[in-house]
């Protein structure tokens, strides 16, 4: 992996690379707390491979979001990082110092945190974040040199070069995201994080928001992780799905596989939780609520709500296994 | 038929005036008859924006109409007695989008069940309170020995959220008004939550308008829909009909827009983009710049709702051959529940 991140000309790096690009091995992540460790990520290890597109659903809490701030290394006390290693092509994350690090965040991994359209400085221009940016990763640019990467990065996210010179509250929430992908990848990162980007949009302007990150996304030749909780949107845009339940990661499969024979039996119920337009009658909600990440049930966290829990369950944690490349369940009866 | 509620020619600006040129329409010539007799969950869709809000506000006597009329029991809100209004307090009940701000974190959730019986005098004794308490904590799903006697920060945000839902069935309303009452609540307990409000309307008789930018939720819980965009009525009537066959082209983007869980994935299109749109002046149909079957006329006047079939008015001028429906007709293109 190159830390300089400077090298942002060529738009194509990558784009015939199909090994993996991020490795996550046995990553925790605990919030200490008095009453106990809050185990927020526990134990999560997969691949990233070029150009894909990876989902990671679960509920709130299930910690989704945490497993993508530590893979930035970006856990604040009380949360610590309490073992696993993260590799960004081969180079080790938590081997780096903190100058190392800062440089791979946006220059290799790119964040678009949740609600990210919301922090986005209301007395600032557009154009001036954007460089705000990229003078923090040392790229220095004079004023023309500047306006072309701007009117660049803005048309590359589908907005007119003279959004640059608007304020957020001149944009619409849709526009908003857009200038927030276009921070985003104003460096060409490797790997882009998208944290539920359009959990705050209409329909009709997620789709448009999507189809944005989708095109980015293949421009650069970067890897997507997206994070979120819509199965919907997750069927139509991640090539592989995660699912994450009291920190675990309990299924990871490819999203057709997913969704037409969902091995784990959280999976079978987060899908049939989600209300269809074929037929009325047919949404499901997971009965129970989801556990205290610091008192979780002895052996399956899920146990308490699953309808093949056995005595088994009640006791052994099951591990994660390989079903096939790429696939994997943490379940004892799938 | 006798008629809860019923608002005619609505319309809501903000701003305006004399000085500061013609403002905001948040609500635009909306009329709409809640049924007293047919109990039914009319679900209000529409993006941010839309006014499905300040509809809420105004059937809920938050906000006065700048035109038109809002009745209640035959008598426009601005002119009801002190009993009257009394009673219009307890049989309107509202529930709100966010589970969390609601509750004075200082308070256990006792609280806020026991203001309402004790304003309204709704028990004779202390213990007939207690126990109207526990009955409509458990006509929303919930068991009052795990409920009661907490404070807010020990239960999840779905129970809350039900919660409040059993404080507005406490008051024995005829209608609630439900903002957004499950988008703050995870997808997997918002079934449930929406379950019971499907179970006061078939087993209690309440109506219920239900206003979300969810379609599909809309689709599974509701009886009839009415679409919002931009202020106006795009398309009402019988949910059945208007998801599975939707006339106005902006319900056609509304549902072609959803993600589905599907393994055919042609969600993702890449085509030009929609970027920045102007809003349209009062004089035209406010989705012609995005409709993909606009005509001449539609950019100079404003398509009145015209009634196509009987459970299902359009305002579009696509269909100005069926006849254009009148304000008061609105509650016979409504449909009551239906037996499930």
């Amino acid at each position: 992996m190159t830390t300089d991140g400077m090298n942002t000309g060529d738009m194509n790096t990558g784009g015939m690379n199909t090994g993996a690009i991020l490795r996550v091995e046995r990553l925790r992540v605990g919030f200490d707390h008095p009453l106990g460790v809050v185990q927020a990520v526990d134990d999560v290890s997969f691949t990233l491979l070029a150009n894909e597109r990876l989902g990671l659903a679960g509920e709130s809490g299930s910690g989704k979001s945490t497993m993508a701030l530590a893979i930035l290394r970006m856990i604040k006390p009380p949360g610590r990082i309490q073992g696993g290693a993260v590799y960004l092509d081969r180079t080790e994350l938590s081997s780096l110092d903190q100058e190392a690090i800062r440089r791979v965040r946006l220059a290799g991994i790119a964040l678009v945190p949740q609600g990210s359209m919301n922090s986005l400085n209301p007395v600032m221009r557009i154009r001036a974040q954007i460089a705000d940016a990229l003078a923090d990763h040392r790229v220095v640019l004079s004023k023309a040199e500047l306006a072309t990467r701007v009117a660049d990065l803005l048309r590359r996210v589908g907005l007119r070069a003279e959004v640059a010179d608007l304020y957020p509250h001149e944009l619409s929430g849709g526009m908003k995201q857009r200038a927030c992908i276009a921070i985003a990848i104003c460096l060409s990162p490797q790997v882009i994080i998208a944290d539920e980007p359009t959990s705050a949009l209409d329909v009709v302007v997620q789709r448009q928001v999507m189809e944005t990150l989708a095109r980015v996304q293949r421009d650069l030749g970067a890897a997507v992780i997206l994070v979120g909780h819509d199965m919907g949107l997750m069927a139509q845009f991640v090539d592989r799905l995660g699912v994450m339940y009291a920190g675990r990661l309990v299924e990871i499969a490819p999203i057709g596989e997913i969704i037409t024979r969902p091995r784990h039996p959280y999976t079978q119920m987060l899908i049939s939780s989600l209300p269809s337009l074929e037929a009325r009658g047919t949404m499901h909600g997971i009965p129970g609520l989801a556990p205290l990440l610091r008192d979780l049930p002895p052996g399956c966290a899920f146990h308490p709500r699953c309808p093949r829990a056995d005595a088994r369950c009640r006791t052994e944690k099951p591990a994660v296994r390989d079903l096939a490349p790429g696939q994997q369940v943490a379940c004892h009866h799938a | 038929m006798t008629t809860l509620m019923e608002i005619r020619h609505v319309t809501k600006r903000y701003g305006g005036g004399r000085l500061s040129g013609e403002g905001m329409t948040a609500l635009s010539n909306l009329s709409m008859t809640i049924d007293a007799d047919r109990p039914s969950i009319t679900a209000v869709v529409g993006e941010s924006g839309s006014g499905k809000t300040t509809l809420a506000r105004i059937l809920l006597g938050l906000t006065p109409p700048t035109e038109g009329e809002v009745l209640y029991r035959g008598q426009d809100l601005t002119s009801l007695s002190g009993e009257q209004r009394r009673n219009f307090r307890r049989e309107v009940q509202a529930v709100f989008q966010d589970p969390y701000e609601v509750y004075n974190p200082f308070y256990r959730v006792d609280h806020v069940l026991n203001t309402p019986v004790n304003r309204f005098k709704l028990a004779a004794s202390r213990a007939e309170g207690r126990e109207l308490i526990a009955n409509s904590l458990r006509a929303v799903g919930l068991r009052p020995e795990e409920i009661l006697g907490r404070f807010p920060h020990q239960l999840s945000g779905g129970q809350r959220q039900r919660i409040m839902v059993a404080r507005a069935v406490l008051m024995r309303p005829r209608l609630i008004v439900a903002d957004e009452p499950v988008s703050m609540v995870d997808a997997s307990l918002r079934a449930t939550i929406l379950g019971s409000l499907r179970k006061l309307t078939d087993e209690m008789g309440i109506s219920i308008i239900y206003i979300t930018h969810d379609l599909a939720t809309a689709y599974q819980v509701s009886d009839n829909i009415l679409v919002m965009y931009r202020a106006c009525v795009a398309e009402a009537g019988a949910v059945e009909r208007v998801v599975k066959d939707p006339r106005h082209p902006y319900t056609r983007l509304l549902i072609s827009s959803i993600p589905k869980v599907s393994t055919t994935r042609d969600w993702l299109a890449d085509e030009g983009d929609e970027t920045i749109r102007p809003i349209p002046g009062r004089d035209g149909c406010r989705f012609v710049e995005r409709c993909p079957v606009a005509m001449a006329r539609c950019a100079t006047a404003i398509p009145p709702l015209y009634r196509t079939e009987d459970h299902r008015a359009t305002a579009c001028f696509q269909f100005d051959t069926s006849p254009e429906l009148a304000a008061a007709e609105m509650g016979q293109v409504l449909v009551g529940a239906t037996a499930s």
